[in-house]
C-alpha cells in the first residue's frame, strides 16, 4: 500500500507493507536513524517520536497509521543550525552517556516543556517514566530538562 | 525487535464503514485502535489477524461528556485524555487514580479505553474500575446497539461479549450524588501490570453505605468484582471496621494464582488490603475530606 | 597469589598531597595545576544530541542482507531433525545455515572465554531455552523473521537441570555429554586463602554468624541489543565486521583463530555502542553466523538480535549461591570470613575473566576490613540456562564478593546488637596500613577508609536518620538505613598474571602530533558511553599543555588503533589511561630533544613549565608543543640518532590493579501492608583517585546506583521447572525508571593511586558493585521489627511481604 507521511516538515511517499512498524519506516525506509529501538514489548521508549503533536512509541504504531499525518523526530529538533534548548541542556548537563535513549528522552522533554514550561523535577520524572536509560541514573537527564526550561528564551548557537 | 506477520489493512471512515468492513472480512479481522494491546501481540505473533481495520480516524468515537445523568466515554478515547479530563475526574476520581497507574505516559497517549477493555487482560486496571462503577458498555452491530453491564462484558481471559461483527463504542456510568471512589494498585514497578489492585465506589446515605461497588483485578475475581463484599457493605456503617471486613470478604472470594508477580497468598492479602484502602479513600472523597 | 609491586611515586598520601622529587615533570597529577582536568563538556555529545550517532543497526551497505536466528523453545532436548526446505524456498531467502552447515566448516562449535566450547548452531542437542539452532539470511528483516517459521525442527525433550543446587545430585542428566569424559555437571573447583588458619580463627572466635544468600541471575540489558554487520569482500579477501564489541582487537584475534582467517585481513569496527556493561564482551553465535552468511552469499549480512534474544541467550550476570560466615569477638572486632559458593554457569562455561581466575576476583570478598584470616571456595556447575556469568559491571565477580561481605557485616551487627556504621568504622582498614595485602593475596594500593565513611555519614545526617527511624518505629512505620562500604579491584591487569584466552591484558596507545600542533591519540579501549573521546583527550592535553579540543581520540577500529584487551572491568582509565599518559610523556620527552635543538641548548638545561620546554629560568625562550611539532617536521637539524616528526607508541603493562572504594548509604521506606519499598535517599561517596573529569565520574556513579535499585528491588532472570526463562522481555525483566530512582547525593574523597602515572583508579563499575548491598541492608533494617535477618534480591513487594510473614522467597526459581 502507498502511504504519505510528513516527517520533520517534508512529505515522503512510499510503498510499504501494512505491517511495517513506524520505527522501521523512519529508520530503514527514510534512513532517519536518530530514532532507535531497544525492546519487543513497548517498554523501553528508545523509539519515541511525535505522531502529530503527541509522543508515541513508534515501535507500537504501524507506518500505515501515520499515513496523512505528521511525524517529528530528533532530526527535526535542530533548526537552521540552531540547537533546541533541550539539546543544549543535555550537552550542558551531561544528560547522555551512550546516547541511545537520548533522542526519545529529548523529544518527550520538548513536548513536556511545550505544555508545562516550568516543570518540577518530579513532573519531569513522571513524564519520562515510560522511557529507560541504562547509563545516567536519570539524575542528569532531569537536570538537563530543568536547564532547558530555564534557558528557553536565551539565544542558542 | 520482533515484527508482525503479513496482514491486510483497511482504514474505516465511519462507524458504519467499520462495521461493514468487519462483516466483509470476517472473524479473522481485528479492530485497530491505539494498537498498544494488539500490535505487541502481533509482534510476538501471538495474534495473527488477516485484516486490520484502522478506526483511529473515527473522531466521533472520541469524547467524554455528561449526558442524561451519565458520564459517557467514547471507546476511542485515549488513556491520556481520560486522565486529563476534569469532568471525568470530578465525578469519578477512581478513573484518574486508575489511569495514573496504567502503563506509562507515552503508551497512554495512544492506547485507548475501548482497546484495553476489549483486550480483556485479566490484570487490566480499567476493567476493575468500571466494574466498581457498575458501568455499562454500548456494543454496536450493523442493526443497532445493545447495552452490556460491565460485569457481563468479560467472559474469560482475553474474551469479551463483543462478537466478530461488533464494535464497542461507548462506556456509560450513571452519576449519582453522595458518591466517592478510589483505586489502589500494587505493582513491582511503575508501569507494571498490577500484582493486585482494587477499586471502590461508594454512595453514602448519612453515615451509612447506601451502595458499594468493588472492583478487583489480577486476583481472579469473578467479573472483576467483589460482589459478596459489596453485599456486606450495603446498609453497613461507613467505618474502618466495615471496610476491614469488606476487605476480608473480597479476599476470600477471589482466586489468585501464583506467578512471578507473587504467590497466591500474597495476592489474596492484597485483595484485602487494597480493598480496605480504596474504601477508606472513597469515603474521604464522598465526604469531601480528601486533601 | 600476590600481585607484583609497581614502581610507585614516593610519598603519596590521601588527597593527593605528595612530596616532590626532581623536576615538575615528575610530580604526580594531584600536585600540579590540573588545567586540562575538570568537568570538560563531552566532545561525543555533538553527534548524539542530533541523532547522528552510528550504531550497528544504523549501518546500511549496498546489497546488505538480514539474518535471523531460530532458537530452541526447549531447555534440554535432542535435535532429531531439521528440515529447512520450505525456508529455502521462500523467495526472499538467500541462505539457510544449520549446525550441519557449520560442522562442515568446523565452525559448529567455538571456544569460549573460559576454555570451554559453545555451540554456534546446535548439532546434537539444545542445552538452554533460546539456544541457536538455525540462521536465515534474507533480503529484509521482515522476510527473515517470516522464514524462521518455515524451518521445522523435531526435538526429543530431555529432563532439564534448572536448580543449581541439584545439578550435582546423583542421577542428574549430564548436560555436556559433548565433552569427552564429562560424567556430571561439574565444571571447576577453586579456592583462595588459608583454610587451616581461617578454621582456627573461627574455632576460637566468640561469635560466628552464618548466612546463605543468593545473588540472583540478572542481565546487563544495555538499551542497544547486540548485533553485527559482516562484510566479506571476496575479491580482496578482507573481512570487515561492524560489531557491538567492547573488545574489538580481542575479537579480531578470536575470529582469526576460530575461522582460520588471516588476521591482517580482518577489520573490526566498533561504531557507537549503546551501552555495554559487559554484555558486549563475548563473541555470540549470531556474529559468527553473520560472518559465514556473508561468505556464503557474497554480500554483507546484518544480524541484530531482538530484546528477548538478548535477555535469553547473551551473557547473563551473577547467579552465585553463597554461604558466608563471619567470625568476631564479642565486642565487635571482625576476625575472619569464610565462604562457600555454588556458581551457576549455564549450559556452556562462557564467563569472561582472566584465565587463571575461574571465579573472577571473588576472593576480594574480605572487603574493606582488617581480618586475620579468610578462605573461600567456589564450585562451578552447568545448568540448562544461557551461558555467561561475568557481566553487568561486576568487575569480575567483585559485585558478588562485596554483596556477601557487606550483608554479613550487617547480619553480624544485628547479632551483636551494634550499629552497622559503628561496626564498620571500628573494623575498616586504616590509612597507615596501605599498601595492604589481604588474606587472599590482593594488594590494596591506597585509601583513607574511615574518612570516606565519615563523609558519607555526614552527608546522610546519620544520627538524625536513626532518630527518625526510632520515632517511626514507635508508630509502626517501617524505615531502614543501609550502609555498604566496598573495595573494588579494577584495571586488569599485569600480563604475567592476567590474560584472556592467552592474550595478556596489557594495552597499547599511540600518539602523533601533526606539523601544525594538533594531536591524534589511538587507544585500544572501547567506549560504550563512558566519554573516552573527551577524557583521554584531557589526559594527553594535560601532559602536553594543549587544549583537549586539539586532541582527537581514535578508537574502535582495529585498522587504526593499537592492540589491547578492550573496555570492561573498569580497566580503561587504569590501563589505557595510563598508556595515554605514558605515551604523551614519551612525546614530551622527544619534544624536549627537538626543543633543545631549536633553542641551541642542551637537553639538561631545559625544564617543562606551563606547557613549554624552556631554558631553565628563562621563560622568554620557551617552545610549545605546537611550535616543536612544526620544527620536528621541518628541516631543523636533529642530533645524531634522533628521528624526526613527533610521535610515540607504548604498551602499558599495569603493575597491579587499582582499588577504588566507597561508602554508600541508602534510606528506604517500606509499606508494611503491601511490602512496597521506596528508596527515599541514596548517598554515595566514591574515591577513585585522581578524577580526570568529575562530571563524567559522577555520571558513571549515577548510572551504577540505578543498577543497585534495580537489582535489589526488581531485576531477576528466573526459570520454571521446565527451564522456561521467565525474564525474557522487559515486561518481566523490570528495569528501574526515573520514578524508582531518587536524586542521588554524591560526595568524593581523593586518594591517588601510587602506581598509576596520573594517580587515577577505575570507577565505571563502582556504583553497580557498591549499591545493591546498601539497598538490601536498608530493607532488612526496615524489617527489623519483624525479626527479619535476610531476604534475597529482588525485594519485590511480594518478597518483602513474605519476609515479614517469616518466609522470604527463593527468587531464582518460579514462584509457586
Amino acid at each position: 500500500m502507498q502511504i504519505t507521511v510528513t516527517v520533520n516538515g517534508s512529505d515522503y511517499t512510499r510503498e510499504v507493507e501494512a505491517r511495517l512498524l513506524l520505527i522501521h519506516f523512519l529508520r530503514d525506509e527514510l534512513r532517519l536513524t536518530g530514532s532507535h529501538w531497544g525492546c519487543d514489548t513497548s517498554n523501553c521508549g528508545a523509539c519515541v517520536v511525535w505522531l502529530d503533536d503527541t509522543p508515541v512509541k513508534s515501535c507500537t504504531v504501524l507506518a500505515a497509521m501515520a499515513d496523512g499525518h505528521r511525524v517529528f523526530t530528533v532530526e527535526g529538533l535542530e533548526r537552521d543550525g540552531t540547537l533546541d534548548p533541550v539539546q543544549q541542556g543535555f550537552a550542558e548537563c551531561h544528560g547522555l552517556q551512550c546516547g541511545f535513549c537520548t533522542p526519545g528522552m529529548m523529544l518527550t522533554s520538548r513536548w513536556l516543556l511545550n505544555h508545562n514550561p516550568h516543570p518540577s523535577a518530579t513532573q519531569i520524572r513522571e513524564a519520562l517514566s515510560g522511557q529507560i536509560c541504562r547509563c545516567t541514573g536519570y539524575e542528569n537527564i532531569v537536570r538537563s530538562v530543568l536547564w532547558a526550561a530555564k534557558h528557553a528564551e536565551e539565544p542558542t548557537s | 525487535m520482533q515484527v508482525p506477520a503479513y496482514v491486510e489493512y483497511e482504514k474505516a471512515t465511519s462507524v458504519g464503514h467499520a462495521l461493514a468492513l468487519l462483516a466483509r472480512f470476517g472473524p479473522e479481522a481485528r479492530i485497530l485502535a491505539g494498537g498498544h494491546s494488539l500490535i505487541p501481540m502481533m509482534k510476538l505473533r501471538l495474534a495473527q489477524p488477516e485484516t486490520l481495520i484502522d478506526i483511529n480516524g473515527l473522531s466521533e468515537l472520541s469524547y467524554i461528556t455528561v449526558t442524561d445523568g451519565e458520564l459517557r466515554i467514547g471507546a476511542l478515547t485515549r488513556h491520556a485524555q481520560l486522565l486529563d479530563s476534569p469532568v471525568a475526574g470530578a465525578h469519578f476520581a477512581i478513573l484518574h487514580d486508575a489511569e495514573r497507574v496504567i502503563a506509562d505516559p507515552i503508551v497512554r497517549n495512544w492506547g485507548t479505553v475501548g482497546g484495553s477493555l476489549c483486550q480483556a487482560d485479566p490484570s487490566e486496571d480499567l476493567s476493575a474500575a468500571f466494574a466498581a462503577l457498575k458501568a455499562s458498555m454500548i456494543v454496536q452491530d450493523p442493526d443497532g446497539s445493545r447495552t452490556v453491564p460491565a460485569r457481563e462484558f468479560h467472559t474469560g481471559p482475553y474474551e469479551t461479549v463483543v462478537a466478530p461483527g461488533e464494535l464497542l463504542t461507548e462506556i456509560r456510568i450513571a452519576i449519582r450524588p453522595g458518591g466517592g471512589s478510589a483505586y489502589e494498585k500494587v505493582g513491582r514497578r511503575v508501569g507494571d501490570w498490577p500484582v493486585g489492585a482494587a477499586g471502590a465506589a461508594i454512595r453514602l446515605a448519612g453515615d451509612t453505605i447506601a451502595e458499594a461497588g468493588i472492583g478487583l483485578t489480577a486476583v481472579g475475581a469473578q467479573h472483576f468484582a467483589a460482589a459478596e463484599a459489596e453485599e456486606f457493605l450495603r446498609g453497613a456503617p461507613a467505618t474502618e471496621a466495615s471496610f476491614a471486613r469488606a476487605g476480608e470478604i473480597a479476599a476470600k472470594h477471589c482466586r489468585p494464582s501464583s506467578d512471578q508477580r507473587g504467590p497466591a497468598d500474597y495476592k489474596r492479602h492484597l485483595a484485602k488490603e487494597l480493598t480496605t484502602r480504596a474504601l477508606r479513600r472513597a469515603l474521604l472523597r464522598a465526604r469531601h475530606q480528601d486533601a | 597469589m600476590s600481585e607484583p609491586k609497581g614502581a610507585a611515586p614516593p610519598g603519596l598520601r590521601s588527597e593527593g598531597r605528595a612530596t616532590r622529587e626532581g623536576g615538575a615533570s615528575k610530580a604526580p597529577a594531584g600536585e600540579r595545576e590540573n588545567t586540562a582536568y575538570g568537568p570538560v563538556k563531552r566532545k561525543e555529545d555533538a553527534r548524539f544530541i542530533r541523532g547522528k550517532g552510528t550504531f550497528v543497526d544504523d549501518i546500511q551497505l549496498p546489497g546488505m542482507l538480514h539474518g535471523a536466528i531460530l532458537r530452541s523453545p526447549l531447555a534440554h532436548a535432542r535435535v532429531v531433525s531439521i528440515d529447512t526446505t520450505a525456508a529455502e524456498a521462500h523467495p526472499k531467502v538467500r541462505a539457510v545455515i544449520t549446525g550441519q552447515t557449520l560442522a562442515g566448516l568446523k565452525l559448529a562449535w567455538m571456544p569460549t572465554l573460559s576454555q570451554d566450547v559453545q555451540a554456534v548452531l546446535a548439532t546434537d542437542k539444545v542445552r538452554f531455552q533460546g539456544q541457536e539452532v538455525a540462521f536465515i539470511v534474507a533480503e529484509d528483516r521482515y522476510s527473515a523473521r517470516d522464514a524462521l517459521e518455515l524451518i521445522s525442527v523435531e526435538y526429543e525433550p530431555l529432563p532439564v537441570v534448572i536448580d543449581a543446587k541439584k545439578a550435582l545430585d546423583p542421577g542428574t542428566p549430564v548436560i555436556r555429554d559433548d565433552l569427552a569424559g564429562q560424567q556430571d555437571n561439574h565444571i571447576f573447583d577453586w579456592s583462595a586463602g588459608d583454610r587451616a588458619a581461617t578454621d582456627a580463627v573461627f574455632a576460637a572466635a566468640d561469635v560466628v554468624v552464618a548466612q546463605d544468600m543468593l545473588y540472583p541471575r540478572s542481565h546487563p540489558a544495555p538499551l542497544e541489543t547486540c548485533g553485527t554487520v559482516a562484510d566479506m569482500d571476496a575479491v580482496t579477501g578482507k573481512l570487515t565486521i561492524w560489531s557491538t564489541t567492547q573488545a574489538p582487537h580481542a575479537h579480531r584475534t578470536v575470529y582469526a583463530l576460530v575461522a582460520g582467517l588471516p588476521e591482517h585481513k580482518i577489520r573490526i569496527v566498533s561504531p557507537d555502542i549503546g551501552g555495554g556493561f559487559g554484555n558486549k564482551v563475548a563473541i555470540y553465535p549470531g556474529y559468527l553466523c553473520a560472518l559465514v552468511g556473508s561468505i556464503v552469499t557474497g554480500r554483507p549480512v546484518k544480524w541484530v538480535e531482538d530484546r528477548s534474544e538478548n535477555l535469553m541467550s547473551t551473557s547473563f550476570a551473577r547467579d552465585y549461591h553463597m554461604h558466608g560466615e563471619i567470625a568476631a569477638t564479642r565486642d565487635g572486632r571482625i576476625l575472619g570470613l569464610r565462604a562457600t559458593v555454588l556458581a551457576d554457569h549455564g549450559a556452556f562455561n562462557g564467563s569472561a575473566q582472566p584465565t587463571k581466575f575461574p571465579a573472577g576476583f571473588f576472593h576480594i570478598f574480605t572487603g574493606s576490613y582488617d581480618l586475620q584470616a579468610a578462605y573461600c571456595e567456589v564450585s562451578g556447575v552447568y545448568t540448562n540456562k544461557a551461558p555467561g556469568g561475568v557481566a553487568y559491571a561486576c568487575s569480575f565477580r567483585v559485585t558478588e564478593a562485596v554483596y556477601l561481605v557487606e550483608r554479613l557485616v550487617d547480619v553480624l551487627a544485628l547479632e551483636l546488637g551494634v550499629d552497622p556504621a559503628e561496626l564498620r568504622m571500628n573494623n575498616l582498614l586504616r590509612p597507615e596500613q596501605f599498601p595492604y595485602t589481604t588474606p587472599t593475596g590482593w594488594e590494596y594500593d591506597s585509601g583513607d577508609y574511615p574518612r570516606t565513611l565519615q563523609v558519607a555519614l555526614d552527608i546522610a545526617g546519620y544520627a538524625d536518620l536513626r532518630r527518625e527511624q526510632a520515632e517511626k518505629r514507635e508508630r509502626g512505620e517501617l524505615m531502614g538505613i543501609g550502609i555498604s562500604f566496598f573495595t573494588e579491584g579494577v584495571g586488569a591487569g599485569p600480563r604475567k598474571h592476567m590474560d584472556i584466552l592467552g592474550l595478556g591484558m596489557a594495552d597499547g596507545a599511540d600518539l602523533r602530533v601533526h606539523p601544525t600542533g594538533k594531536a591524534v591519540l589511538g587507544i585500544s579501549v572501547q567506549t560504550q558511553g563512558q566519554g573516552h573521546e573527551t577524557t583521554f583527550a584531557q589526559i594527553v592535553a594535560q601532559e602536553l599543555g594543549m587544549s583537549p579540543d586539539d586532541v582527537e581520540v581514535v578508537h574502535g577500529d582495529t585498522d587504526r588503533t593499537p592492540f589491547g584487551l578492550g573496555t570492561y572491568g573498569s580497566r580503561s582509565t587504569p590501563v589505557s589511561g595510563a598508556a595515554a599518559a605514558v605515551v604523551a610523556r614519551k612525546v614530551r620527552e622527544r619534544a624536549r630533544i627537538v626543543a633543545a635543538a631549536m633553542l641551541e641548548a642542551s637537553v639538561g638545561d631545559l625544564e617543562w613549565d606551563n606547557g613549554k620546554w624552556q631554558v631553565r629560568g628563562d621563560p622568554e625562550q620557551g617552545k610549545t608543543i605546537a611550535e616543536i611539532a612544526m620544527a620536528a617536521h621541518s628541516s631543523l637539524e636533529l642530533p645524531e640518532g634522533v628521528e624526526g616528526h613527533l610521535s610515540a607508541e607504548t604498551v602499558y603493562n599495569p603493575p597491579s590493579l587499582t582499588h577504588p572504594y566507597g561508602a554508600y548509604i541508602c534510606v528506604a521506606d517500606v509499606d508494611a501492608g503491601t511490602g512496597e519499598v521506596s528508596v527515599r535517599r541514596f548517598i554515595a561517596v566514591d574515591d577513585c583517585g585522581v578524577r580526570i573529569n568529575p562530571m563524567i565520574v559522577e555520571g558513571q556513579v549515577h548510572g551504577g546506583l540505578a543498577d543497585g535499585v534495580g537489582m535489589a528491588l526488581m531485576q531477576v532472570i528466573a526459570f520454571d521447572e521446565d527451564g522456561n526463562c521467565l525474564g525474557g522481555s522487559f515486561m518481566d525483566y523490570l528495569l528501574p525508571t526515573s520514578m524508582e530512582c531518587p536524586s542521588w547525593e554524591l560526595g568524593e574523597t581523593v586518594t591517588p593511586c601510587p602506581h598509576h602515572p596520573i594517580g587515577a583508579k577505575g570507577v565505571g563499575e563502582s556504583a553497580t558493585v557498591g549499591s545493591p548491598p546498601a539497598v538490601v541492608n536498608a530493607v532488612v533494617d526496615a524489617l527489623k521489627p519483624y525479626g527479619v535477618r535476610h531476604a534475597d534480591m529482588p525485594l519485590t513487594p511480594a518478597n518483602v511481604w513474605c519476609a515479614i510473614q517469616g518466609h522470604p522467597q527463593r527468587t531464582d526459581l518460579a514462584i509457586t
